[in-house]
């Protein structure tokens, strides 16, 4: 709290800073105002020559101009401008117009006149362009002046008939940018200009130059994003220049197409060579597709993100961009894929080794092979095809974006996406493991893209395994064997990469879930029973017994029949497991088993509730007891926080909440404990140690505060409320004990200030939530804050301490959702007893790797701390990109840490433990506020007063064995 | 060479006088004279220096390179042969290989030499890709990225502005170690293309590197051996890589072998040209070279009797002798091991037989070998398919395709396809045919700057796109052409101006008097000539620009008016519209 009170004090202060800046300023222009432009003006006319002239300017540009000074300078600029016969200066002049119209509070209406007038007498091309990039910037800040921009446009259609491409460029920029979008506005203004912008940018789609080609496509795409609805007729003008001579053009006109696809979808355009019709939308589609072939990569990419977009498009179009008729010699051959896909419906298994298996049967007319298709034929096995990864990976993206959209797509793309498992380019995999999970609600897998889906657990990328768990935790499996197959190969890889236990875990929770009836007759051979004899029971520590074990249990839960397959020892098993992997194996009901069925089954299903409700329950206790003596508050706290802990340990949906309240409830604990303590009815120096141990309850009462505000995510503005207050109390706490242990005054006075400011800026901050706390200690203190203000520190101090006697203890009320961050450092294990043996004075790299939950923001907070044995601590920040998102709410960290330490004799071990740092200006609290009022003056503050900044460990620390050698000489 | 075949390609272009050969292979097929290219067709007698003006060689395939030697130091030829840097680094290592079989194998004489060889790589200029070479003034090359195989490039040809592009072999699908080809809009006159799959369209070739690996995983996993017959160079480095980086995937250890030989200066070259592999091998390439093979090594012939599983790749690829037969023998009886064969296999071979699904072979000396071992194929070809070849030609937009290096019925099917998309002619000359193609050439004039800024002034804005009608001289002296203003060309040439006048007389019928008759047609000319000056002169006659019309009375009939139009001869436009306007006679409304 007293943080935050802190913070607020800084605000005002601020304020006032940016008050007496602003002062300061304006008296500081009024002097330098003249000096500005005069010695401008006096630089230019010393200037012999233009190269001399254009120093000076160059100088100028270099420093800021203030707001009211603009206008001037401009006018010398401009004087000069008429003066200067060197091109080169006169061009600097026209930027340096365009800088100072740019400048924030000008507005540069009154120079536009001369700006205009500028460009009339003007023989340089590169200037004159300058200019209208001058005049594009003095339009684009007067949005709120149709007949300026009127004008503008005007001018710029009289330069579009200028010989410089450059000239043209920016004309065709200008109206873009400035042309009217409103239909009213154009009629009228029509009756000037009696021109249609559209009409005018169009025509310059066949200018000579590939530039103003360019500009003029991308001009009109400005022109519709500012809202102007193009007409339809620009498409037959686009689809002309799809076939340019240079990429940019072809970039930027395959995006006009596909803005006029957007905008007029239904329409219908006739075929060329034959009386055909279609739909707009078809044929733009069919003509990106054809990009997709294109000779610059940089068109094929744009092609293949854009096709993704194109979602109504007609489904038969859709699908024959996967479709490529295969030959050879002339006669029809079946795809790979199409082979497959025979083989599995006829029951074979691939023979596939014979070779001319895939010789091609039928003939076929020569004349019907349409070797250049005119439409969208196999645009996406182009893409996917393609040499650049860029490419493949937009056409993987398109075909996610547009698979999700048509289930019978997703369907026919999946043996393509597939294929692309194999890619030789990490990325792509991965992106393509992605998609289909995206699409996964509309696929079902067939065996032998299953098989190919599997090979790829053996990838040795970690990302590229766990992104394939997550496939497959929501994929469809159409027969047993594929779940048979499934798991082996799982198993496959938990042997191979044991530290995929979890995610593997999780993968077969989910594929038993979903494929209950499908693993039911798998379960005899699964858990390897027999019908007459006696197995050996398994290892139950055996990962991969466990994974066996979850699949079926998951699998048990919506299938009644398959409890009776069970022998005697799964059920045991089953007890543990339930126990100890409690989120991985469900509640099961197991008739006839009476001691598991009392003890787990038929109350477990409304078990959330009961839970709930004790937690509840337990709170209202707490909260009324008001009435107890001392004494029996205690207890009761101390009772109630023991069975939050509990209760978070069975719960884990429940954790964050118990935790919290428990951390709360213990806050409450502490203070109460040290009020209890009898020191402070007498002197101060005979209660040393009591006081030690009262200053430290308010010391832990502010750590908890912070851990309470920061590391939950889910905390509402409510809760900060009771936390800051929490955190206040904490602070009053601190001036009493240190008011009764210093002597003398003098400190007293600024902590006391201190505090008060601190009180002052939680009013203000909460102002709205101040009438709930009825009774508490802010609403009591605020009520005698006249008295206190001017009272000596010993008087505030003598206040404080009854105030927070008496004070009532505050009710916190529970968000819907609360979790705590939690970390987990899987990597390094800790386990091993072989030190890391690296030479003093290099470094060596340790491999960090950490799964975060509930963490927001983790790139911004979560740090690495290690801790040498000497004491030393070092704190290292993890790249951005060592953070990946597998999931909502979950975070992992993979880094790398690089230790360094001077030569040992003995190996040791050092600590690795995560950090979550807070900046208490980061708080809920401060983003009430409004930024704008002193975001800009926070910055001229020194940075360590901005707020409390600090970390709080979040996971468990880890050891690991080093041994630095000495260096060999 | 290469006409409507496949081998021995040799092509000779004549562009605009000058004479390039485009590469100088040998025939697979034939042992005796027909195995290299009949030189004579280029000339009898006379030194065929003289002649060509340069060789260029598309890539080292021995179809495409065999011969060289054999032309260069047997035929004699001392003029300059263009080929890429890898081309040139791998070339004689393949021609010495040949040689040594034909010589040292097979015992042949009159055969060239490795010194022939050296000397015949002297002669080399190597190039990079878009590098213009100016072969002289007026011819110039420039190579553009094939992918076929390392080196493997396209030529343009230039001379003036007529062009030929010349693919050699190329892939319009990339692989696991070249990119794709790519070529920019250059509008040749001519496109001379491979069609080896001229009627082929190829599955994903995805779907094959697959079926490879996973037929090779499953082998070594039940602890089987594999053995790849390949050939030196080419696909097996494609497959190296394959192998390698599937084997980094998933972390496997059984070893892989490479014979030794050849392959592994081959590999060595391949390290040196990153830049013409493809995207992903130039950017891991700085974290590491994926030529040099970290789980590849080298083959020793004690190696293949080693227990556990192993991937061994072995030359020659057809098996029909040397190292891989070796290895095939030895591992042929067991069941667990595979063999796959990567490429085409000749009738007769031992790889061929296998394919074919013979069991039970009959080796040198009596012996039957049972072949219990799997046998795979699998097909690696880096040649386009139909529809690549259709999008090569889409990219280059030729006003002629020429199709070589296939079979000329497959070839037949791909013309009469190209000429009904495209709408160009296609040609398909057999070997030893000759076929002439008319081209558009354009004659580049000086023009002297006063009469172009003159000429400009007067249109439109000058459009680079569009052709522009221009007056003026042409001059043709000292085998230049310029075009000057007609006052200059007069003035250089010593002559007087003639002044070429036309006069035509129009008869009408009009009986009022000369001086009416003159104003009528005045007014008439006016209400119709509204862009032109047209003026009455107080003598009676009128003027249009600088036209002359004039209105007498007939000498006999009185009621016919004879005008008289006189013009000059560069107003002939004016003029001749002018009399065809009169002819029609005058609007009898007027009063």
């Amino acid at each position: 709290m007293a943080a935050h009170l802190k913070k607020r004090v800084y605000e005002e202060f601020t304020k006032v800073v940016q008050q007496q800046h602003e002062d300061l300023s304006t008296k500081k222009l009024r002097l330098t105002k003249p000096s500005k432009s005069a010695a401008l003006h006096v630089d230019l006319c010393k200037a012999t020559s233009p190269a001399d002239a254009l120093q000076y300017l160059l100088q100028f540009a270099r420093k800021p101009v203030e707001v009211e000074s603009v206008e001037g300078v401009v006018r010398i600029l401009l004087e000069h401008y008429y003066k200067e016969n060197d091109a080169s200066v006169r061009l600097k002049i026209a930027s340096l117009l365009g800088l100072l119209s740019k400048t924030a509070g000008f507005s540069p209406d009154c120079i536009m006149d001369d700006a205009i007038n500028t460009l009339q007498n003007e023989k340089s091309h590169q200037v004159l362009a300058q200019l209208l990039d001058t005049l594009l910037v003095i339009g684009t800040k007067l949005p709120e002046n149709p007949s300026v921009r009127m004008r503008l446009v005007e001018v710029a259609c009289k330069h579009l008939t200028d010989s410089s491409h450059g000239v043209r460029n920016k004309c065709l920029q200008l109206i873009g940018c400035l042309g009217p979008v409103e239909k009213g506005v154009a009629k009228e203004a029509e009756s000037q200009a009696a021109r249609d912008v559209q009409k005018i940018i169009g025509d310059h789609f066949n200018d000579q130059d590939p530039r103003v080609r360019t500009a003029a496509i991308k001009a009109m795409l400005q022109l519709h994003e500012r809202g102007l609805k193009l007409q339809q007729a620009i498409y037959s003008q686009a689809c002309k220049l799809l076939a340019d001579d240079y990429e940019q053009v072809r970039s930027a006109a395959v995006q006009l197409i596909w803005v006029l696809s957007q905008l007029y979808p239904e329409s219908i355009v006739p075929i060329p060579s034959s009386n055909e019709e279609i739909r707009l939308v078809d044929d733009a589609f069919g003509k990106i597709c054809h990009m997709v072939s294109d000779g610059s990569w940089v068109v094929r990419v744009q092609a293949a993100k854009l096709l993704g977009s194109m979602q109504q498009v007609s489904s038969h179009f859709l699908e024959q961009t996967l479709d490529k008729k295969l030959m050879s010699d002339l006669r029809r051959k079946r795809t790979a894929h199409e082979r497959a896909k025979e083989l599995y419906s006829s029951g074979e298994f691939s023979s596939g080794r014979k070779w001319g298996d895939d010789a091609p049967k039928e003939e076929i007319d020569t004349g019907a092979v349409n070797l250049i298709e005119s439409g969208a034929c196999g645009a996406f096995v182009h893409g996917l095809e393609d040499e650049m990864y860029e490419v493949r990976i937009a056409a993987v993206e398109a075909l996610c974006m547009l698979a999700q959209s048509s289930p019978s797509f997703a369907e026919k793309c999946l043996d393509f996406l597939v294929d692309m498992f194999n890619d030789e380019i990490e990325e792509v995999r991965l992106q393509s493991i992605h998609t289909m999970r995206k699409i996964s609600n509309n696929i079902t897998l067939r065996e032998d893209q299953l098989d190919t889906v599997l090979a790829v657990l053996e990838d040795s990328s970690r990302d590229i395994r766990e992104a394939l768990h997550e496939l497959l935790c929501c994929t469809n499996v159409s027969t047993k064997e594929g779940i048979h197959l499934a798991l082996v190969e799982l198993l496959k890889n938990l042997t191979k990469y044991p530290t995929d236990r979890e995610s593997i875990w999780k993968c077969l929770k989910f594929l038993g879930s979903r494929h209950p009836t499908l693993v039911l007759p798998l379960v005899p051979e699964l858990l390897s029973t027999h019908p007459f004899f006696d197995t050996p029971e398994p290892d139950m520590d055996d990962p991969a017994y466990i994974a066996v074990l979850v699949l079926i249990f998951n699998a048990a839960k919506s299938c009644p029949t398959m409890p009776a397959l069970f022998s005697d020892h799964t059920f045991r098993h089953y007890a543990y497991l339930r126990d100890s992997l409690s989120h991985l194996v469900p509640p099961l009901r197991l008739p006839g088993r009476k001691l598991v069925s009392s003890a787990v089954s038929p109350s477990i299903t409304p078990h959330e509730d009961p839970s709930q409700q004790f937690l509840h329950q337990s709170l209202e206790r707490v909260y009324s007891f008001q009435h107890l003596d001392p004494r029996g508050i205690q207890e009761l706290l101390e009772f109630t926080i023991r069975d939050l802990q509990r209760l978070g340990e069975l719960q884990s949906e429940l954790a964050g909440m118990a935790d919290f309240t428990a951390t709360y409830l213990q806050c409450q604990l502490l203070l109460t404990k040290a009020l209890q303590e009898k020191l402070w009815n007498v002197a101060a120096p005979l209660y040393l140690k009591q006081n030690a141990l009262a200053s430290a309850a308010a010391k832990q009462i502010v750590e908890e505060t912070y851990k309470m505000e920061f590391m939950y995510s889910g905390v509402e503005s409510r809760q900060v409320v009771i936390i800051h207050h929490m955190r206040l109390q904490a602070k009053a706490l601190q001036l009493i004990v240190t008011a009764r242990t210093t002597r003398g005054v003098e400190p007293l006075f600024g902590m006391c200030e201190k505090f008060l400011q601190e009180v002052d800026s939680f009013q203000r901050c909460f102002i709205s939530e101040l009438p709930h706390m009825q009774g508490s200690f802010v609403d009591k203190l605020l009520d005698l804050m006249p008295r206190l203000v001017t009272s000596k520190p010993s008087e505030v101090v003598k206040i404080l301490q009854t105030t927070l006697r008496q004070s009532t203890f505050l009710h916190l009320p529970l968000p819907e959702q609360l979790h705590r961050a939690t970390a987990n450092i899987i990597e390094p294990t800790g386990e091993s007893d072989n030190p890391l043996r690296f030479t003093s004075g290099l470094v060596v790299a340790l491999d960090v790797d950490a799964t975060l939950e509930h963490v927001q923001d983790p790139q911004g907070t979560v740090k690495v701390q290690v801790l040498y044995p000497d004491g030393q601590a070092q704190l290292i920040h993890p790249k951005p990109a060592d953070f990946r998102n597998p999931g909502p709410g979950r975070h992992r960290l993979i880094t790398q840490v690089y230790l360094s330490h001077t030569a040992w004799t003995e190996p040791c071990q050092i600590e690795v433990r995560l950090l979550l740092a807070y900046n208490s200006n980061r708080s809920k609290a401060s983003s009430r506020i409004p930024k704008s009022t002193w975001s800009e003056s926070l910055e001229a503050l020194p940075p360590s007063e901005n707020g409390i900044e600090g970390t709080i460990p979040f996971s468990k620390p880890v050891k690991v064995y080093i041994m630095p050698k000495p260096a060999r000489r | 060479g290469a006409g409507q075949d496949v081998g021995r390609s040799c092509i000779l272009v004549s562009i605009a006088g000058k004479n390039v050969m485009l590469d100088c292979g040998m025939h697979m097929g034939y042992n005796d004279d027909r195995r290299f290219p009949d030189f004579s067709y280029i000339t009898q007698n006379g030194r065929l220096t003289d002649f060509l003006d340069c060789v260029i060689i598309s890539h080292f395939h021995l179809d495409h390179c065999g011969a060289l030697p054999y032309f260069s130091e047997m035929v004699g030829y001392d003029g300059p042969i263009y080929m890429t840097h890898p081309t040139k680094a791998i070339c004689p290592i393949l021609l010495e290989d040949y040689r040594k079989i034909t010589v040292d194998k097979k015992g042949e004489t009159n055969f060239f030499t490795s010194q022939m060889i050296k000397d015949c790589m002297k002669k080399v200029v190597a190039v990079h890709l878009h590098q213009t070479v100016q072969v002289d003034e007026e011819l110039e090359i420039k190579a553009y990225y094939a992918g076929h195989v390392l080196g493997a490039a396209m030529f343009q040809i230039k001379v003036g502005c007529e062009s030929v592009v010349y693919t050699g072999d190329y892939n319009m699908t990339p692989d696991r170690h070249l990119g794709a080809a790519w070529i920019d809009k250059c509008r040749p006159d001519l496109l001379i293309s491979e069609s080896t799959y001229a009627t082929t369209i190829r599955d994903s070739k995805r779907c094959r590197e697959r079926d490879f690996l996973k037929k090779v995983h499953e082998t070594v996993e039940r602890g089987g051996k594999v053995l790849i017959p390949v050939f030196a160079l080419g696909r097996a480095q494609e497959l190296c890589i394959l192998l390698e980086t599937f084997w980094e995937r998933m972390n496997l250890k059984a070893p892989i072998y490479f014979s030794t030989g050849l392959t592994e200066k081959a590999n060595h070259y391949y390290k040196l040209f990153i830049t013409w592999t493809n995207q992903k091998i130039r950017k891991t390439f700085v974290q590491r070279n994926m030529f040099e093979f970290k789980h590849i090594k080298a083959f020793d012939r004690a190696f293949a009797d080693n227990p556990g599983p192993m991937v061994v790749f072995a030359t020659p690829g057809m098996l029909h002798a040397g190292q891989s037969l070796q290895i095939f023998r030895k591992w042929a009886g067991n069941e667990k091991n595979m063999v796959i064969m990567p490429g085409y296999c000749v009738q007769g071979t031992v790889g061929h037989k296998i394919l074919s699904g013979q069991r039970k072979l009959e080796m040198e000396g009596r012996q039957i070998l049972e072949v219990k071992m799997q046998v795979e194929y699998m097909s690696f070809s880096a040649h386009a398919d139909a529809k690549g070849i259709m999008q090569l030609i889409r990219q280059a937009e030729p006003r002629n395709v020429l199709l070589v290096h296939g079979e000329a019925k497959k070839m037949e099917f791909l013309k009469q396809k190209i000429e009904q998309e495209f709408h160009v002619s296609c040609f398909m000359p057999a070997n030893g045919e000759t076929t002439t193609i008319l081209t558009n050439p354009c004659i580049p004039v000086d023009i002297s700057l006063g009469l172009l800024k003159r000429e400009t002034a007067i249109g439109p804005l000058p459009d680079a796109k569009k052709p522009k009608l221009m007056h003026g001289t042409l001059l043709m002296k000292d085998n230049s052409f310029r075009l000057v203003s007609p006052e200059q060309a007069l003035k250089e040439l010593g002559l007087a101006e003639h002044q070429l006048r036309f006069t035509c007389r129009v008869h009408i019928q009009d009986p009022r008097k000369e001086h009416e008759t003159g104003l009528r047609v005045y007014n008439h000319l006016k209400g119709i000539l509204k862009d032109y000056s047209v003026q009455h002169l107080p003598d009676g006659s009128i003027t249009v620009e600088s036209i002359l019309i004039q209105a007498t009375a007939h000498s006999e009939d009185q009621g016919t008016k004879v005008l008289l139009v006189s013009w000059t001869y560069q107003d002939e436009e004016l003029g001749s519209y002018l009399t065809s306007l009169l002819k029609k006679g005058l609007p009898q409304s007027t009063p």
